[in-house]
């Protein structure tokens, strides 16, 4: 019985302390944005930038539950979730670039001497289409994607190093002037959104409010999806891929639905990400994020709902502590995550409070 | 007392053009910036030996009246005169080499009033080198001499040459009203296209040449990626720092020389090279037996576990050296080129590259196919359990595998550090196209590498001038996505009737 104290308890308490707890912090996440309404003297005041903060850190949890989605349900590991997460992002910022600059052009294509739009910035001043845009964008290009990788049935670290390549010739894209994404300072200076002033409390707390959402949301989708027959269908998906096509399955349709449900995620998680962070450029779509991703879903374990969003609350909590406190080891300790979960925590922190319940 | 040596030398060198060319210094002294123009027109067209010293000097911005030196105030027309001045001086020097590049600065300058002075010098002219560079520059004036005939004798003879100036020279004189003798403008026509053939063909070839530079350098990288891959089946993310630790032993092995051998140092790279293997070799076998030997039979989880110990090197070396690039010099005998064509520059350090990856490649082929530890790896790769039934010792095999691959990144480093920066992030640029390569070679077999890198490399050099270098590598992604519909398992698959 060498395990913390609170492993323990935890796995004494079973389903009942679960749910207690999980309630608390929906309670938690539904009162800060209320909170931060109060006014700057009052003692329960939370500050724009914690709420920031915890804003930005749910959007990454969606991230990882989308990505739990496809590497912990269907075995399929994407180090490419980033460009999906950013395309959203950048939909968003398309829309908020056209709102600050009014009927003038983009300040950043006057600077390029650019005359007029180019042609996929077409009615991105309005609202609906930017959101259109979030889905589709995403959704398109993974299922593109999911369609040839799917038929030829890549799998493994094959899959991976493909999304990986995916989102670097992304990133690589993004970079460029010409593309018409703003170059490598991406989009910034928003003003307002849908007639609101972006930095107003008020703005925050509804944004904060959106994002709380979209992950229940998400989780009540995925709880769904992993106690339908479709989940199983995944998990065998996952565990015996060809014994499952024996069986008369043909496994690509099942592949290519989660695949692109998992993407759309991503690209609302980025559209939410973008006002509330202010700035989006390609450095979101760097191989180095999409893989960090990954780590947050081995942490919290794979193949659970809960899992994924505990390591994206965790490993972020930690980055924003450690890279103000030793920016000179996060790094090192991020490094050692990864080494650490992937030896010892093969089915993540969940799976170690699991283990017990089920004995 | 060397101090008043050094000053009476100085006196008297600056005494020297005084004395030999008093006139000429004080003509330039005294005349206006149109006149002085004027001036080194007449002295490029007519040139005296004894003038060079003070052609020299004003190059150098420095005149000299009377003993007193004043800096000069040249405009850029000026100093273009200047050079061209000197140029035409320089074409009386007695050596060849000095000549021959005073030849190839009159082709682009010289002015119509040289043309008896160049046409006196093509007679005497006994160097062919500089007989050939002579008679172009010469073309060059008489095409806009009155005689048709001599004008069709320049444009046939810029037709011969692959020069780039030659392309717009002609190109002038092919637009409307320029020419008015047919003759010369089919001439010229003719002459022109030949021209651009020769000028496509150079930088065909030079495309080629740097597409397998790159190649060479992604078989590098990736030779030890594929067995490792082949042999284990795990993807190893901290292939590329190997690449990196590999370029940080050639910077300490350079430090080395300098603070102990300077005399030496030119040859540092050659020992650069079994320390940079040693190094990263270790490093190799070290992370296999306490990390990765624990993660067989879970790829995906090795795949990160690896990106953790890529993370922690890079950070590691960060603390070590600085997050700053570090110098690695080129030896004299690494720098300069072998000029092929007018535009077609090979640089020596490449081309030493491209001889290395493929003796690298020899000699990796050597070790799997006709040595007992090559026979083990191949066994393993194979089928991993019949080969432990027949006992082949495969912790072994694995260990001494892994270290191969990541020696021969530490190779691919030393290479690396010849021709590109060397900094804590150098591996991170190679590390996908390198996964590419695998991805399309296939594992098991070397050719597969080897084609994939060449090929790789050279389309992605041959697309670059096309549609630009982002476009290029989309391009190519897109084109391996497809090529993997039609063999997943890559060029060169291992055939085998094994079924999960």
């Amino acid at each position: 019985m060498n395990q913390p104290l609170m492993v323990t308890a935890a796995q004494k308490a079973g389903p009942t302390v679960t749910t207690l707890v999980g309630g608390l912090v929906l309670l938690v996440l539904l009162a800060l944005p209320l909170l931060s309404l109060l006014p700057a003297d009052s003692p329960f005041q939370v500050s724009a930038y914690t709420l920031t903060l915890v804003g930005k850190i749910l959007c990454y949890a969606i991230v990882a539950l989308a990505l739990d989605l496809v590497w912990g349900y269907a075995g399929r590991l994407s180090l490419g979730h980033g460009l999906f997460f950013a395309l959203g992002g950048y939909a968003m910022g398309m829309y908020l670039m056209r709102q600050a600059s009014g009927d003038e052009l983009p300040a950043f294509m006057t600077f390029l001497s650019w005359t007029e739009l180019p042609w996929y910035w077409v009615g991105t001043q309005h609202f609906w289409w930017a959101m259109c845009l979030v889905v589709l964008a995403p959704g398109l290009l993974a299922l593109v994607f999911g369609f040839f990788a799917f038929r030829s049935r890549i799998k493994g670290v094959y899959f991976s190093i493909m999304t990986q390549a995916l989102t670097f010739a992304g990133m690589l894209l993004f970079f460029r002037n010409e593309t018409g994404f703003g170059g490598n300072n991406g989009f910034t200076n928003f003003r307002s959104i849908l007639g609101f002033g972006i930095t107003e409390p008020g703005t925050r707390a509804a944004l904060f409010f959106a994002t709380v959402l979209l992950l229940v949301v998400s989780l009540f989708l995925g709880w769904k999806l992993a106690r339908s027959k479709f989940g199983r269908v995944l998990t065998a998906l996952r565990d015996a891929e060809n014994r499952l096509m024996f069986c008369g399955y043909d496994p690509r349709g099942f592949k290519l639905f989660v695949w692109v449900l998992s993407a759309v995620l991503c690209g609302l998680a980025g559209a939410l990400y973008v006002p509330q962070v202010g700035i989006i450029n390609p450095g979101e779509m760097s191989p180095t994020n999409s893989i960090e991703a990954a780590v947050w879903v081995a942490l919290g374990g794979r193949g659970t709902l809960i899992g994924p969003l505990l390591g994206a609350g965790v490993v972020n909590g930690m980055k924003s502590w450690f890279t103000v406190a030793f920016p000179e080891y996060w790094l090192f300790f991020l490094g050692a995550l990864f080494i650490i979960v992937t030896l010892y925590l093969p089915k993540g922190v969940i799976g170690l409070l699991k283990k017990k319940a089920d004995q | 007392m060397p101090t008043a040596l050094y000053r009476v030398i100085v006196a008297l060198l600056l005494l020297l053009p005084l004395a030999v060319h008093a006139d000429d210094a004080r003509d330039f002294a005294a005349a206006n910036n149109s006149q002085q123009a004027t001036l080194l027109q007449s002295w490029a067209a007519q040139p005296a030996p004894a003038r060079v010293e003070l052609i020299n000097s004003l190059q150098q911005g420095q005149l000299t009246v009377d003993g007193q030196t004043k800096t000069l105030r040249l405009n850029n027309r000026l100093r273009g005169l200047i050079d061209t001045a000197l140029a035409s001086h320089q074409l009386l020097a007695s050596d060849p080499k000095l000549r021959l590049s005073a030849a190839q600065h009159l082709q682009k300058s010289a002015s119509p009033a040289q043309l008896s002075f160049l046409d006196r010098q093509l007679a005497g002219e006994t160097d062919s080198d500089v007989h050939t560079a002579l008679s172009l520059a010469l073309a060059n004036l008489q095409l806009v001499d009155p005689d048709p005939a001599v004008r069709l004798a320049a444009v046939r003879l810029l037709g011969e040459t692959g020069e780039p100036l030659a392309r717009t020279r002609l190109e002038t004189l092919l637009q409307p009203g320029v020419e008015t003798d047919a003759t010369v403008h089919t001439a010229a026509e003719t002459s022109l296209s030949q021209v651009k053939r020769k000028l496509m063909i150079g930088d065909l070839l030079g495309q080629a040449f740097s597409g397998l530079s790159l190649g060479s350098i992604l078989l590098l990288a990736a030779l030890g990626l594929a067995i490792t891959f082949g042999l284990l089946g795990v993807i190893n993310m901290a292939h590329g720092e190997m690449l990196m630790l590999g370029a940080y032993s050639t910077y300490c092995v350079q430090l080395l020389f300098q603070r102990f051998a300077p005399g030496a140092i030119e040859f540092y790279p050659l020992l650069a090279l079994p320390v940079a293997f040693f190094v990263t070799a270790a490093v190799g076998m070290v992370l296999e037996r306490t990390i990765i030997r624990h993660l067989y039979g879970r790829p995906l989880e090795t795949l990160l576990a690896t990106w953790g110990i890529s993370l922690i090197l890079i950070q590691l070396v960060r603390v070590l050296f600085g997050a700053q690039n570090v110098e690695v010099a080129n030896p004299a005998w690494l720098s300069g080129g072998l000029q092929v064509l007018p535009n077609l520059v090979l640089p020596y350090n490449r081309l030493v590259i491209i001889v290395f990856a493929l003796a690298v490649v020899v000699l990796t082929w050597l070790l799997l196919n006709k040595t007992r530890l090559g026979l083990n790896v191949r066994a393993v790769t194979q089928n991993r359990n019949m080969a432990a039934c027949c006992g082949v010792p495969t912790g072994r095999v694995d260990m001494l595998a892994f270290g191969l691959g990541s020696g021969i990144a530490g190779l691919g480093g030393v290479a690396l550090s010849q021709v590109g920066n060397v900094g804590p992030d150098l591996g991170q640029g190679y590390i996908i196209d390198s996964f590419l390569v695998v991805v399309l070679g296939g594992v098991g077999q070397l050719a597969g590498t080897v084609y994939a890198a060449f090929g790789l490399g050279i389309a992605n050099k041959i697309l670059e001038p096309q549609i630009g270098a982002v476009l290029g590598k989309i391009l190519i992604l897109g084109l391996i996505i497809l090529f993997i519909q039609k063999r997943p398992q890559g060029l060169f698959a291992l055939k085998g009737r094994v079924i999960d």
